[in-house]
C-alpha cells in the first residue's frame, strides 16, 4: 500500500454517511495503518516490521465509553466515563470463525498510569500522547464538558490511537505492564505500583524541570530539543488560530439562516415570486445546518495537530533525559579530575588548585601525616569508585543516545507522514467543504430564477 | 454656484392648473386626448400595459452618472456629477447633453417629480446624510456608492413613461448651471407652499373615511414588504460582516503555516502548498465580500428607501382623497355657494379618480421593477458564491494534486532501494 493509496483509503472513510459503519471502517483502518504502512518508507521501519510487535499479534480496539458513578478517593460521588477495550488475538480470527473479542473497563486515570509508567521505564522513547486531559482550543460552540457526548467520542479515539501506537511500537509493545493493562482488568494497578516505577516518577519530574549547564552535549540532541520547543509553540499558535477561524466559519454560515426565515415571510406576501423565495429560503436554512458537519470533521485535523503538541513535549523529554545524564556524566568526570588533583596535591605537597584544606594548612599549619595517610587513603577509595561511576556513567550515555537516537528517527519519520497525512485530509475537508457550498448555491440560483 | 435651498419633502401642489399641467406630461397620445383616455388605460388593469410601451426596444434616451468631482468655495466643499444624455426624442434639441450636477439637484427634481405625480412611485435617492456606520457598509466609498445610486435613479425616470417626459427632467437633463438655477426660482413661491403644507397637515390629520378595499391591501402589502426588506438589509449587513471577520482570522492562519515550513524538511512542501492555499482563498473571500457590498447591499438599502417612497405615495393619495371628502361633506351641509363648492368638488372627485389610476398603473410597474431587481440580485449573489466556492476548490485540488504526485515519487523511490 502506497502512500498516495491510504489517503484516497482516508477520502473514502471521511465520505461514509452512516457514522457507526464510517466508525468500524475507521477503526480497522487506522489498525490496518500502523501494521502495514510502516513498510512503506525506511530500512527502520522495516526492522521494525519485522520484529513482531503486539499489534501484529493482537487486535487491540477501546469499542465504547459508558459513564459511571462512584466514590472517590475522599469518598464523595463522582461521575466518570469508562472506556471499553476489546482485545482479540488475530490468529483466532480464520475464515467462518469470528470469536467474540476479550473486553475490559478502564478510566482515563489508569490510561495516564500507564503512561506515566512508560515513560519512566523508556526514557529513550518518545512515548505517544493520551488526548489531552480538558478540552482546550475550544471554539465557542465546542463544549469544554469532559462528559459532553463528542468530546467523550473524541477522547475514545484518542485513546483507541494511544494503544495503538503504544502496541505497535517495537520496543514499547514488549511490555509486560502494557499486555496487563489490555487483558487483566483486576489489580493491575497495584501491580504497576509495585514496579516501584513511582519513585522514578517524581524524581524524573524534577530533574526535567531542574535547570543545569551542560558543557558538551550531542548537538543533535541540542537541535532536537530546539525543534521540539519550536513544534510546540507552531502548533499550539496554529490551534488557537484555526479555533478562532471555526468560529468566524460558524458565525458566516449561521447567519445566512436568517435568509431562510425572512424569505419565508417574504413569499407570504408574493404571489409571483413566493415560491422560488420559500424554496431558496429552504436552501439557505440547509445551507446553515451544513456548518455542524463541516466543523465536526475539523475537530479530527485539530485532533491530530493536538497530538503532535504532545508529542513534541514527549520529545522535549527525551532530550533532556540525554543532557541530564550527560550532566551527570560530565559532573561524575569533573567531580574526578578535582579528586584526581586533590590525591596529588597531598602526594606531592604542591597546591595546584586553590582548597578549603590548603589555605588552612599554610594558616594553621599543616597537618600530622597519620591524618595525611587517612586522606589519602579515603580519597584513593573515592577515586576508584569515582572512575566506575565515570565509566558507568559513559557507557549509560553512549547507550542512551544510541537507543535515544533511533526512536527519535522513528518518531520523525513517523511525524513527517502523519502530518503530511493530516494536511492532505485538511484539503479533502476544505474540498468537500467547497462542493456543498457549490450545491447549495446552485439550487438556491436555481430558486431565484424561478421567482 | 449659488445654492438654492430645496425642500427636502414636498407636498402635493394644489393648483387649479393642474389638469392641464399633467396632460402636457402624458404619453405622446393625441392632443386631444385627455384625462379619460389616461384613466382607462390604467383601469383597465395594473399588469400588462406599461410593460408593452416599456420594451427595452424601445428605449430613447439613455443617462449615465460618472465622473464625480469636488468643488471648494468660500462658503462650502460640495461634490460635482456629470450628467450624460443621449436621446433621440423630438422634446430634445440635441441628441446629446452633458451636463454637472449636484445632489441638491437631483433632491430638487425628485421633488418636482413628486409634486407633479403624488401618486406616481418615485425610485429612491441615495440618503442625504451620512448615517453613522454607512460608510464601512458600502465598502468605505462613499461617493462611488452616492454615484450609483444617481445613476440608477436617473435611469429609473428615464424609464419611466411618465416621468420621463417630465418638463423639469428635461430642464435637470440639458440646463446649464445657472440655467437651471434661474428655472428653479419659478414656481409657486413660499408663502403659498407653507399654505400647501398646512392644508396637507389638515388632511392628514382628519384622515380618509372610505378608501377603496385595494388601497388598503396596498399598504398592508407595503407595511408587510418595508419589514421585510428591512430584515434583509439587516442579515446582509451581518453577512458582510461576520465575512470580514472570518477574512481576518483567516488571515493569520496562512502565515503560520509558513512559519511552521521554517523549522521542516520533509514537510515543507506541502506546509507552504497549505499556506498558499489560504492565502488564495484569502483573495477569493475578499473578492466575494466586496461583490456582496458592491451589489446586494446597495440593492436591498435601496428597497428600504423605497418602501419608505411607498408609504409616502400611500399618504398623498389618502390627503387627496381626504380633502375630496372633506370639500363633499362641505357641499352637503354647507347652504351657500352651491355651484362653487360643486365645482370644487367636482374637481376634487376627478383629481381623487386620478390619483387612484395613477397609482394603480404605477403600482402593478413598480412591482414588475423591484422582482426583476432583486431576483438579478439574488442571482447574482449566489453565482458569486458559487464562483468563490469553485475557485477555492480548484486551489485545493490542485494542491492535493500535488500531494499525490510527490506521494507516489516516494513510494517507487522505496521499491527501486
Amino acid at each position: 500500500m502506497r502512500c498516495c493509496d491510504y489517503t484516497i483509503q482516508l477520502i473514502i472513510a471521511t465520505n461514509i454517511k452512516n457514522k457507526k459503519l464510517a466508525n468500524q471502517f475507521n477503526r480497522s483502518f487506522v489498525a490496518l495503518r500502523y501494521t502495514i504502512h510502516y513498510c512503506c518508507t525506511s530500512s527502520i521501519q522495516r526492522m521494525t516490521h519485522q520484529s513482531s510487535t503486539l499489534l501484529r499479534r493482537l487486535e487491540i480496539s477501546v469499542a465504547e465509553a459508558e459513564k459511571r458513578t462512584g466514590k472517590n478517593t475522599v469518598n464523595m460521588q463522582e461521575t466518570f466515563t469508562v472506556y471499553l477495550i476489546e482485545t482479540r488475538p488475530i490468529d483466532a480470527i480464520t475464515d467462518g470463525h469470528n470469536p467474540a473479542p476479550d473486553s475490559l473497563w478502564r478510566r482515563y486515570s489508569e490510561f495516564e498510569l500507564l503512561r506515566n509508567y512508560l515513560l519512566v521505564t523508556y526514557p529513550f522513547i518518545v512515548v505517544p500522547p493520551l488526548p489531552e486531559k480538558r478540552a482546550e482550543f475550544v471554539w465557542h460552540k465546542l463544549s469544554a464538558d469532559n462528559l459532553d457526548p463528542d468530546f467523550v467520542e473524541r477522547r475514545r479515539v484518542g485513546l483507541e490511537n494511544f494503544l495503538l501506537r503504544v502496541a505497535s511500537h517495537s520496543v514499547l509493545s514488549n511490555d509486560k505492564i502494557l499486555y496487563h493493562f489490555l487483558t487483566e482488568e483486576h489489580e493491575w494497578k497495584e501491580v504497576v505500583y509495585e514496579t516501584g516505577f513511582q519513585a522514578k516518577a517524581d524524581s524524573r519530574i524534577k530533574a526535567l524541570s531542574a535547570t543545569f549547564r551542560v558543557k558538551n552535549p550531542d548537538k543533535r540532541f541540542t537541535e532536537m530539543r530546539h525543534y521540539s520547543d519550536e513544534l510546540q509553540s507552531i502548533t499550539s499558535q496554529l490551534l488557537r488560530v484555526r479555533a478562532r477561524v471555526a468560529d468566524r466559519l460558524y458565525g458566516v454560515y449561521k447567519v445566512h439562516g436568517n435568509y431562510g426565515r425572512v424569505f419565508s415571510e417574504w413569499s407570504a406576501i408574493e404571489k409571483e415570486m413566493g415560491d422560488g423565495l420559500q424554496s431558496a429560503g429552504h436552501h439557505m436554512d440547509a445551507y446553515a445546518a451544513s456548518v455542524d458537519d463541516i466543523l465536526e470533521e475539523e475537530e479530527h485535523y485539530a485532533d491530530q495537530l493536538k497530538e503532535y503538541l504532545f508529542y513534541a513535549e514527549a520529545l522535549r523529554a527525551v532530550c533532556r533525559k540525554h543532557e541530564l545524564i550527560q550532566y551527570e556524566l560530565e559532573t561524575a568526570s569533573s567531580d574526578l579530575v578535582s579528586k584526581k588533583h586533590q590525591r596529588e596535591e597531598l602526594a606531592t605537597g604542591m597546591v595546584r588548585t586553590f582548597s578549603f584544606k590548603g589555605m588552612t594548612n599554610k594558616l594553621f599549619g599543616q597537618e600530622a601525616p597519620e591524618q595525611r595517610e587517612a586522606r589519602l587513603g579515603l580519597l584513593e577509595e573515592q577515586i576508584v569508585e569515582g572512575e566506575e561511576t565515570v565509566k558507568e556513567k559513559t557507557s549509560e550515555c553512549q547507550e542512551y543516545v544510541k537507543d535515544a537516537w533511533v526512536d527519535i528517527q522513528r518518531f520523525k519519520e513517523q511525524k513527517d507522514r502523519d502530518l503530511r497525512e493530516a494536511l492532505v485530509s485538511y484539503a479533502v475537508m476544505q474540498i468537500s467543504m467547497c462542493k456543498k457550498g457549490i450545491q447549495v448555491w446552485t439550487n438556491a440560483k436555481e430558486c431565484f430564477q424561478k421567482m | 454656484m449659488s445654492g438654492t435651498i430645496v425642500d427636502s419633502a414636498v407636498f402635493p401642489n394644489q393648483t387649479n392648473t393642474m389638469a392641464a399641467d399633467i396632460s402636457g406630461q402624458m404619453l405622446d397620445l393625441d392632443e386631444d386626448d385627455d384625462l379619460e383616455v389616461f384613466s382607462k388605460q390604467a383601469t383597465r388593469g395594473s399588469a400588462f400595459e406599461f410593460e408593452e410601451e416599456e420594451a427595452s426596444d424601445f428605449k430613447d434616451i439613455f443617462v449615465t452618472v460618472d465622473n464625480p468631482e469636488s468643488h471648494i468655495t468660500a462658503i462650502e466643499t460640495f461634490i460635482t456629477y456629470r450628467v450624460l444624455t443621449k436621446t433621440t426624442r423630438s422634446e430634445f434639441d440635441n441628441s446629446e447633453y452633458e451636463v454637472r450636477r449636484r445632489y441638491q439637484d437631483f433632491l430638487w427634481l425628485k421633488g418636482k417629480l413628486e409634486e407633479a405625480h403624488p401618486t406616481l412611485i418615485v425610485h429612491p435617492l441615495p440618503e442625504k446624510f451620512v448615517v453613522k456606520g454607512m460608510v464601512e457598509r458600502f465598502n468605505g466609498d462613499f461617493i462611488e456608492t452616492r454615484k450609483n445610486a444617481l445613476h440608477r435613479f436617473l435611469n429609473r425616470v428615464a424609464d419611466h413613461p411618465i416621468l420621463s417626459c417630465s418638463e423639469d427632467f428635461k430642464v435637470f437633463l440639458t440646463a446649464q448651471v445657472w440655467e437651471l438655477a434661474s428655472y428653479k426660482k419659478q414656481g409657486p413661491g413660499l408663502l403659498s407652499r407653507m399654505g400647501e403644507t398646512v392644508r396637507a397637515v389638515a388632511n392628514s390629520v382628519r384622515g380618509v373615511k372610505n378608501r377603496p378595499e385595494e388601497f388598503t391591501a396596498m399598504q398592508l402589502y407595503v407595511e408587510a414588504f418595508s419589514n421585510k426588506i428591512s430584515s434583509l438589509d439587516k442579515v446582509t449587513q451581518r453577512i458582510v460582516k461576520e465575512q470580514k471577520e472570518y477574512l481576518g482570522e483567516l488571515k493569520e492562519f496562512g502565515p503560520i503555516y509558513t512559519l511552521w515550513s521554517g523549522s521542516e524538511e520533509e514537510l515543507v512542501g506541502p506546509l507552504k502548498g497549505v499556506a498558499g492555499c489560504i492565502e488564495r482563498c484569502c483573495k477569493e473571500t475578499e473578492e466575494q465580500v466586496n461583490q456582496l457590498s458592491d451589489t446586494l447591499v446597495p440593492t436591498l438599502h435601496e428597497y428600504v428607501l423605497c418602501s419608505e417612497s411607498l408609504k409616502a405615495v400611500l399618504r398623498r393619495r389618502d390627503n387627496i382623497q381626504a380633502e375630496f371628502e372633506a370639500k363633499n361633506e362641505a357641499l352637503a351641509t354647507k347652504k351657500v355657494d352651491q355651484d362653487a363648492l360643486k365645482e370644487e368638488t367636482d374637481r376634487l372627485e376627478d383629481r381623487v379618480e386620478w390619483a387612484n389610476s395613477a397609482l394603480k398603473g404605477d403600482w402593478g410597474r413598480w412591482q414588475r421593477c423591484m422582482r426583476g431587481d432583486l431576483k438579478s440580485a439574488f442571482i447574482t449573489t449566489a453565482q458569486k458564491n458559487i464562483d468563490y466556492y469553485e475557485k477555492c476548490q480548484a486551489v485545493w485540488e490542485t494542491f492535493l494534486l500535488s500531494q499525490r504526485m510527490d506521494g507516489s515519487e516516494d513510494a517507487e523511490k522505496d521499491d527501486s532501494s
